[in-house]
């Protein structure tokens, strides 16, 4: 029976070409726009740790003075003391400093310009926390983090920038002033959002990229990479007289550390809660915090609150549903005039036996392969569409394609919203009364 | 032309009437928004960064000892004032549209608790406002003493006197005369000398655009904290060729440093880069709003066609009973009219709201209201261009057709 609609539905798409052509053109035009902007979507909201982000935590505490204009507590990172006493305390199951600084970076004997890279401070737990693949060699050792080892973990595209992509561990990296042994070479990787890092100023204000950037080319344990890339390193902000040599932040009156910790259960995460809430007490008691408020979100709340997806792709997301609702509309009223304009037809059939339900399915099934087509159409489009955004100076152009589910959705999304143009017009189509068609033949 | 009989027609297709009125209404509401979020754009786009932008450069150099800044500074000055076409060098701690430098918080008075405002410190060296051809409009521009050199690692010398736009002097103190008048950010006290006309912040700040002027020139002598970023000054028919060599020249005047390749290129082409997401922005809300007023079209002509093809019988009597082709071309103009108009009165009410949704999530202005009369009429428009074609082929429907096949 669907073999024979489908022959009548092609039969009728035929007949009035225009017609046709006007409601594929709409429905592929809809659907190109919210596929190109949902696609965006999808690949900017994802989840950068699939499985284990609910148990990834960031732990704020606010060591700003009572009289300082602040008009967000807690702010995204914290001074280097309190975020060591917690990092230290080893609370949780897993716990990361993080600090962004950009360090001049060449290989020794190599008859090349020095490279301006970022590197991250941090500390050994962030490699098995976040699940980096490693290509060669493996992170640092907690001995080697407390003996302040020059040592160092290095992007692939580094490695294939200085070292041909040949394993480079055990070879010897120029950072600053200062030679560093490689001890590990991570493979391509490239979280998406770059969830770890809150530095950049007052993020948070919607219109921020830089969570879509690649992640950094260099890692260094926190201390030694204090002492290598001393005078390099930025405040989020500070307060009082600020550091006292710009550049060299430790025990300065400013936020410049990030926290990270991994927490594996609900009972944990309550007991760091406590812990953190103690913390901020206890130090507001010693009358170096102003305020007790602390802060601990897990990984993708955290994102949600730092507003890491653009507003403008947003913006761009809910005007491509509008659009699309204007091709419905549309699509809606084309069908409704293309049925009904074959009511002589339908009372024929419906005299010589064909039920409601019948003429339903038919008029759905013509529908439906209107939406196919427009599918087709909209997918080419959404292929031009995401063209045009990779074309686009964004950190998050290159990652902008097109994947298996989404090209799923573009077909369910076709279909779906032409079968839903189509059921009205079709519920309009089977009431057509036979008797009074078939006097006007 | 009569209404009644138009509208007793209409009620037949109460269902295609209420699909293209919604078509209409969801068009009119999407185009004001729409629109106005281009114009939004695109004024944010002629910010006046109070420089000129034609006639100047950025170099941008990093990874020196910041303890040598000084012998930095001689050879880049030197190095970048030799080359042919260059003007002027100055050493300046950032450009408009390039890397951000100095963003503070500042106080009206020294203990810190009366709260000014978060603005943009601009250092230079000697001759940098005229450089960037700042236009004084009260005060003096600084003499020579004021030029102080920055102490040691320091941000600031510890008492400036300072130029601000006339923007941060209305914010700080609207109404009084800024002259005189004094702030502070941490340590450091400035005193404002002059005021200029209009100075751009080098990246929005937390401030926004409601901020994009809030600027303080601090005037410094090279050294210290001001190295590695330099002003070059150029013919504006020069300043590409100039600044290529500039790029070129600094391995060989400083081989020990970093090119910051991104950030060392003319205003004119980092303004470009600013704005390049609005412009794109732009771009698409044109895109959408003509594939939109389009589709809305297409939809009018394809529902008309089909009710002209309906009613070539009726149309075939009333031309047989007198009509003129006039009276049946106005009599699918009339119709289309007041859909249109049917649409544009839900369509009113639709993008407000959109627009106080916008407001609360997208933190985009009020929709001031003349752009809905203004949406309306192009609606209007569209819908009687849309409606001309099947409507002249209702017209030339001739009236032999009440004849055949009563």
């Amino acid at each position: 029976m669907f073999a024979y609609y489908l022959d009548l539905a092609l039969r009728s798409l035929k007949r009035n070409k225009l017609l046709t052509v006007l409601m594929v053109l709409a429905i592929a035009i809809g659907i190109g726009a919210s596929m190109t902007t949902l696609t965006v979507m999808h690949i900017l909201s994802g989840d950068p740790l699939p499985g284990k982000s609910a148990h990834i935590f960031y732990p704020q505490v606010d060591p700003t003075p009572a009289d300082w204009y602040n008009p967000r507590h807690p702010l995204e990172v914290m001074d280097d003391r309190s975020a060591l006493d917690l990092w230290g305390a080893h609370r949780a199951d897993r716990q990361a400093l993080i600090v962004q600084s950009p360090v001049k970076v060449s290989a020794p004997g190599a008859d090349r310009p020095p490279l301006m890279l970022t590197m991250l401070s941090t500390t050994s737990d962030f490699f098995p926390m976040f699940e980096v693949p490693f290509e060669y060699g493996a992170p640092w050792t907690p001995s080697e983090e407390t003996g302040h080892a020059r040592v160092a973990v290095i992007s692939s595209d580094l490695n294939d920038k200085l070292f041909g992509g040949k394993n480079s561990v055990g070879k010897m990296l120029r950072l600053k002033d200062s030679d560093v042994r490689i001890v590990g070479v991570l493979k391509p990787w490239r979280p998406t959002p770059l969830f770890y890092d809150a530095e950049g100023g007052f993020t948070g204000n919607g219109y921020d990229t830089s969570y879509y950037a690649k992640p950094e080319d260099v890692f260094m344990p926190f201390q030694s990479a204090l002492e290598v890339n001393d005078g390099n390193f930025f405040q989020m902000t500070c307060w009082g007289n600020g550091p006292s040599v710009p550049g060299h932040l430790q025990g300065s009156p400013c936020l410049w550390v990030g926290l990270w910790v991994e927490l594996d259960s609900p009972a944990k995460v309550a007991g760091y809660r406590a812990f953190l809430k103690h913390y901020a007490e206890q130090q507001k008691t010693l009358g170096r915090f102003a305020n007790a408020d602390t802060r601990m979100l897990d990984l993708m709340r955290w994102l949600d609150h730092q507003q890491v997806i653009p507003k403008d792709v947003r913006l761009q997301t809910w005007l491509a549903f509008a659009f699309l609702a204007i091709c419905l509309f549309n699509t809606v009223g084309l069908l409704l005039a293309k049925f009904l304009r074959r009511a002589g037809e339908i009372g024929v059939r419906r005299a010589l036996g064909a039920s409601r339900r019948a003429v339903f399915a038919q008029c759905l099934t013509e529908a439906g392969l209107i939406g196919f087509i427009g599918g087709v159409g909209g997918w080419l489009l959404t292929m031009v569409g995401l063209w045009l955004v990779r074309r686009q100076q964004t950190p998050y152009s290159d990652l902008v394609h097109m994947d298996a589910p989404m090209f799923f959705v573009t077909f369910v999304l076709a279909v779906a919203v032409s079968l839903l143009a189509g059921a009205l017009p079709a519920l309009r189509a089977s009431r057509i009364a036979p008797a009074l068609q078939l006097k006007t033949l | 032309m009569q209404i009644q009989p138009i509208l007793a027609a209409l009620k037949h297709h109460k269902l295609a009437t209420f699909l293209i009125a919604m078509e209409i209404a969801l068009a009119c509401a999407v185009l004001c928004n729409a629109v106005f979020l281009i114009a939004g754009r695109l004024s944010a786009m002629h910010i006046n960064s109070g420089v000129d932008e034609a006639s100047l450069g950025a170099i941008v150099v990093t990874g020196f000892d910041p303890k040598r800044t000084a012998d930095l500074n001689a050879r880049m000055l030197a190095g970048l004032g030799a080359i042919p076409g260059v003007e002027s060098v100055h050493a300046i701690s950032s450009v408009p549209f390039g890397p951000q430098w100095g963003v503070d918080g500042m106080t009206l008075d020294q203990a810190g608790k009366k709260f000014g405002a978060v603005v943009e410190f601009y250092l230079g060296d000697p001759g940098t406002p005229k450089a960037l051809g700042l236009k004084l409009v009260a005060g003096h521009l600084p003499s020579a003493d004021d030029y102080q050199p920055s102490q040691g690692q320091d941000y600031f010398p510890a008492s400036s006197r300072v130029l601000v736009t006339r923007a941060l002097a209305e914010k700080l103190w609207p109404g009084e005369n800024p002259l005189g008048k004094q702030f502070w950010a941490a340590k450091w006290q400035f005193r404002v000398i002059g005021v200029v006309a209009n100075l751009s912040v080098s990246q929005y700040t937390e401030n926004g655009e409601h901020g994009a002027e809030w600027c303080v020139f601090v005037p410094t002598q090279a050294g210290g904290q001001l190295a590695g970023t330099y002003l070059i000054r150029a013919r504006p028919q020069d300043l590409d060729r100039v600044m290529v060599r500039a790029r070129a020249a600094v391995a060989k005047i400083a081989p020990d440093v970093v090119l910051d390749y991104a950030n060392s290129h003319s205003i004119p082409f980092l303004r470009a880069r600013f704005f390049q997401t609005d412009r794109a922005m732009a771009g698409l809300l044109v895109g959408v709003i003509v594939a939109m007023l389009g589709v809305t079209a297409f939809g009018i002509v394809g529902l008309a066609s089909f009710w002209v093809a309906q009613r070539r019988k009726q149309i075939g009597i009333r031309r047989a009973l007198g009509a003129t082709r006039g009276d049946i071309l106005r009599y699918f103009q009339t119709e289309n009219f007041l859909i249109v108009t049917f649409g544009i009165a839900l369509g009113v009410v639709l993008a407000i709201g959109i627009n106080l949704v916008l407001m609360k999530f997208f933190e985009v202005p009020r929709l001031p209201l003349w752009y809905l009369p203004v949406g309306a009429v192009a609606l209007w428009l569209l819908g009687q261009l849309a409606v001309l074609v099947p409507a002249l082929r209702a017209a030339a429907v001739p009236p032999v057709v009440a004849t055949r096949s009563v």
